[in-house]
């Protein structure tokens, strides 16, 4: 089951580049969240600090509250602690090529020590049926490379591999960007499907597509949210005249 | 499935399709919408059992003091290559102290070598040393450039691999191995043909008096220049690689002939790391050993002939350490191995710094 | 120039001149290409040489009693270098499992837990310095540290000398087989809660083990021929040894004892072992430069 995320006074920085100023922002449990905004904006710095991935760049800092639940993620826990329980699908997918499809899946578990064959076996094809990717693959789990497959059915591994952790929160950063409109469309029907049982939040540059499987929309411009709303109200009455020059296409 | 946005969503999606009034794609309408700032409950259900994954996950620790311990002891492996050359730096000292205290700096000036007095000097060895890797550098330097000009600008792409792999399997043989070969092979060939025909022919210059039994300055010079043209030659070719194609056609769209296109496009650029290269060749040809041992003739000698017997700083350590006898004479040679020490690291820093300076950017080798 | 109908104006100063320097420049391109042609079968030719020598001198006298005998006593023929072989083997197995886990755990640390610090780029170029220290000194160092202390040679010596040696090869090919692999999958393993410790081990190392394999064995090569920093540490011994603190016999070792003694039928013998030294580094070398091809594709996939 998806928690909810509070965020209170979040700002970021890559250096002395202030990429992330004053983020305030709830985001609802079992609801899929969109951000979105133009290149450079600070969107996907924004989740980065929601698993702590942001820190792992040596340059990088943040201030600010984030809360899971109760939770205070950067005072009340461990980095490692948060990542179990936020799980995040990059940009590109990045399977591990030494590994078979079998092992990528459940390297979330593996990789922290949980030996348990028959509840590994059933989580690979738990994670593997949620992703859509089950049926392509079944026969060959553990002959195969995770890097031998096409783009589409590794981002959905890596889909698999994310929730077969079983997190609370699924954080995706333009996951579709680098597919095919096939595989893009696929993706999206799992994310309508997996917001049921997480949190979801998604970063996308593109608008039809935070239109298509969001409920509610985050827009950011230069390192600020300028306005968080339904996604019905922001791409048919956006309150801020900012947000509605993006979303008719004048700039970004 | 419908991939236009005006499309209507399939039932599954959107129970309540409905059509919109703006360009924008049909939207689901959740049954409820969370405002911003108005916190939720957490989980929906706060008593249902959590999956054996998420228990097993929440119970295991932050790992925080294996990835410390971890990263400690990455550290102190790393660490230890400081600790190496700074063991061997105070080791040398300490073993070198009885002569260091006895000549202190004029050990580096004085000619003398008689063990069975204690009178000591490395000069010898100095002018040794000095004259088998200028010997070295002469003759291999011209061949080392004109093999990475070959292999990176005239060689057909299909020949490129196997003679380079050629080159790099010269430098794979051991020291040992080039010195048998030059004691059976070269010492006879200088001895017979090659002495004797230099000194008919260049005998007038005074560098080829004496007699000539193949041992000596030249043969030790020749096997070493062996020795170090693989080094500056696949240096020179990494930095000959490392200059952008574009200076290349800059100056062949000039109209100039290939030879010049080299010249003027690729080993002006990198004449800097041409240097840097030549002198980890020197720095190699300082201290090597073994194969200078067997030719040279390991006696303590300064003069002009190249066909004389000679020592280096090397091959005197290496022929004379184990009749050593008495504490002074082995400090003599530890001292001896202490500049070369030093010397070889100066070189090789200046070396290094001027190869970094021009390959910046481009992948470096491992040598 | 007089075939040149009347009337066409004649060349000028400045075409003749550039005729002249063109033809100069096209044979100076010619002559250089030729010079470099030269250079490289000048090169390539004592390699051959070399190589041919060793198999015409050393071939003849690879028998079984080569490789089963010690060495026979002064004056006397046959025997073998059977104990040099595997006093060899012993001093680089001691200087493998001192050296190698070292080299590769200053790699990691350099690519995984220093990237961008000073003190990795000045432990790098420490490395690098130390690549180039000549091995006698390395060798005269032990002899000063281990020798003297336990007043007496010993293989465990000669293991320390080629360990140090080993080091700072292992640590700069390690380091670079790292980087080689994509910080995606690093962030991969990071972004699943895997504590660093781990994604270094059964992601970084994993992923570029082949070339890390391959620089292990580069460095195993390079110091199983080495002689000098072997001179005073493990001394070499006649007979058959195989404790560790005391003299043991070594390939290297005995090739150099041979060819500087008077004896003809010790040269045979130096030459067949040289031939024998030789064969398994070049089959190192060999086996290196395939698994580098392999490696390659394997991180790249």
């Amino acid at each position: 089951m998806g928690v909810g995320i509070q965020v209170e006074n979040l700002n970021a920085w890559y250096g002395t580049n202030h990429t992330l100023q004053d983020i305030n922002l709830h985001i609802p449990a079992n609801h899929a969240t969109a951000l979105i905004g133009p290149s450079g904006c600070g969107k996907s710095t924004f989740v980065r600090c929601l698993n702590r991935m942001h820190e792992t760049n040596p340059i990088a800092r943040a201030t600010g509250v984030v809360k899971m639940g109760d939770l205070d993620i950067y005072k009340d826990a461990s980095p490692v602690e948060i990542r179990r329980r936020v799980g995040m699908v990059f940009q590109r997918p990045n399977p591990f090529p030494t590994m078979s499809i079998y092992d990528n899946v459940i390297s979330g578990l593996k990789l922290n020590g949980f030996r348990n064959r028959r509840i590994l076996d059933e989580t690979v094809e738990r994670s593997l049926k949620s992703a859509a990717l089950w049926e392509e693959v079944k026969d060959d789990l553990k002959k195969k490379s995770g890097a031998s497959l096409s783009g589409g059915q590794q981002q959905r591994m890596c889909i698999a591999r994310a929730i077969a952790v079983d997190p609370e929160v699924l954080l995706m950063d333009e996951p579709a960007s680098a597919l095919d409109p096939v595989s893009t469309s696929k993706i999206e029907d799992l994310i309508f499907q997996l917001k049921t049982q997480y949190t979801i939040v998604i970063v996308t540059h593109n608008m039809q597509q935070a239109a298509r499987v969001a409920e509610n929309t985050g827009f950011f411009l230069n390192g600020k949210m300028v306005e968080f709303d339904s996604t019905h109200k922001i791409f048919t009455n956006p309150s801020d005249k900012r947000t509605e020059d993006y979303i008719t296409g004048r700039f970004g | 499935m419908s991939l236009t946005p005006t499309s209507p969503m399939t039932d599954e999606r959107n129970p309540q399709s409905t059509e919109s009034t703006s360009v924008l794609p049909t939207l689901p309408r959740p049954p409820q919408v969370s405002l911003p700032g108005a916190p939720d409950s957490g989980s929906t259900d706060p008593v249902a059992p959590l999956s054996p994954i998420r228990a097993y996950l929440n119970a295991r620790g932050s790992g925080r003091i294996a990835d410390n311990t971890f990263q400690a002891v990455m550290l102190l492996c790393a660490l230890s290559i400081f600790l190496i050359v700074i063991f061997i730096f105070f080791i040398l000292i300490s073993r070198s102290k009885l002569t260091l205290a006895a000549f202190a700096f004029k050990f580096f000036t004085r000619e003398a070598w008689d063990p069975v007095s204690g009178d000591f000097g490395a000069l010898p060895f100095i002018f040794g040393t000095l004259a088998t890797s200028s010997l070295a550098l002469l003759m291999a330097v011209p061949l080392a450039l004109g093999v990475a000009i070959f292999l990176t600008e005239l060689c057909p792409q299909k020949l490129r691999a196997p003679i380079s792999f050629l080159t790099e399997l010269l430098a794979a043989i051991p020291s040992v191995v080039y010195g048998l070969w030059a004691v059976f092979v070269l010492v006879p060939i200088m001895r017979d043909q090659l002495g004797p025909f230099l000194y008919k022919t260049l005998g007038w210059t005074g560098f080829f008096e004496g007699s000539n039994f193949g041992v000596g300055l030249l043969t030790a010079g020749i096997i070493l220049a062996i020795m170090i043209l693989p080094i500056i030659s696949s240096l020179t070719r990494d930095i000959m690689n490392a200059v952008p194609n574009s200076q290349r056609e800059a100056v062949l769209a000039l109209g100039a002939t290939r030879w010049e296109m080299i010249r003027i496009g690729v080993l002006r650029n990198s004449r800097i790391g041409i240097v840097g290269a030549v002198m980890l060749g020197l720095g190699r040809a300082l201290g090597e050993t073994m194969a200078v041992t067997m030719v040279i003739g390991n006696h303590p000698n300064i003069g002009k002939s190249l066909f004389a017997p000679a020592n280096t700083l090397a091959s005197v350590i290496a022929g004379e350490f184990s009749e050593a006898t008495g504490d002074l004479y082995l400090s003599a040679l530890i001292e001896i191995g202490l500049a070369l020490f030093l010397v070889t690291i100066v070189v090789n820093t200046i070396a290094r710094l001027m190869v970094w300076a021009v390959t910046r950017g481009a992948p470096a080798r491992a040598h | 120039m007089s075939t040149q109908p009347i009337g066409t104006p004649r060349p000028s100063l400045q075409t003749q001149i550039s005729r002249a320097s063109t033809i100069r420049r096209t044979a100076t391109n010619y002559i250089v290409a030729g010079l470099a042609i030269l250079a490289t079968i000048v090169v390539i030719a004592p390699l051959v040489a070399i190589l041919a020598y060793l198999l015409f001198k050393g071939a003849s006298s690879l028998n079984l009693a080569f490789f089963t005998h010690i060495p026979a006593p002064v004056g006397e023929d046959g025997g073998g270098m059977a104990n040099s072989i595997v006093g060899s083997a012993i001093i680089l197995v001691l200087a493998s499992l001192m050296g190698i886990p070292i080299g590769i755990a200053a790699g990691v640390y350099l690519a995984e837990f220093g990237r961008g610090k000073a003190l990795a780029t000045a432990i790098r170029f420490t490395a690098d310095v130390l690549n180039g220290v000549p091995s006698i000194v390395m060798g005269i160092a032990i002899y000063s540290l281990i020798v003297i202390q336990q007043k007496h040679f010993s293989a465990f010596a000669g293991g320390v000398a080629l360990a140090i040696m080993m080091v700072p090869t292992i640590t700069r090919t390690t380091e670079e087989m790292l980087a080689t692999v994509p910080h995606a999958i690093r962030e991969a393993a990071l972004g699943l809660g895997v504590p660093k410790w781990r994604t270094v081990i059964s992601v970084s190392l994993r992923t570029a083990s082949p070339g890390i394999i391959t620089g292990c064995m580069l460095a195993f090569a390079r110091v199983a021929g080495e002689t000098a920093p072997l001179l005073f540490t493990a001394l070499g011994n006649q007979f058959w040894s195989l404790k560790l603190n005391e003299p043991i016999a070594a390939l290297p070792l005995q090739i150099y004892a041979y060819a500087i003694s008077p004896y003809d039928e010790q040269h045979r013998l130096a030459w067949a072992g040289a031939l024998v030294l030789i064969l398994l580094i070049m089959v190192s070398v060999t086996l290196v430069r395939i698994f580098a091809n392999r490696g390659q594709l394997k991180g790249a996939s």
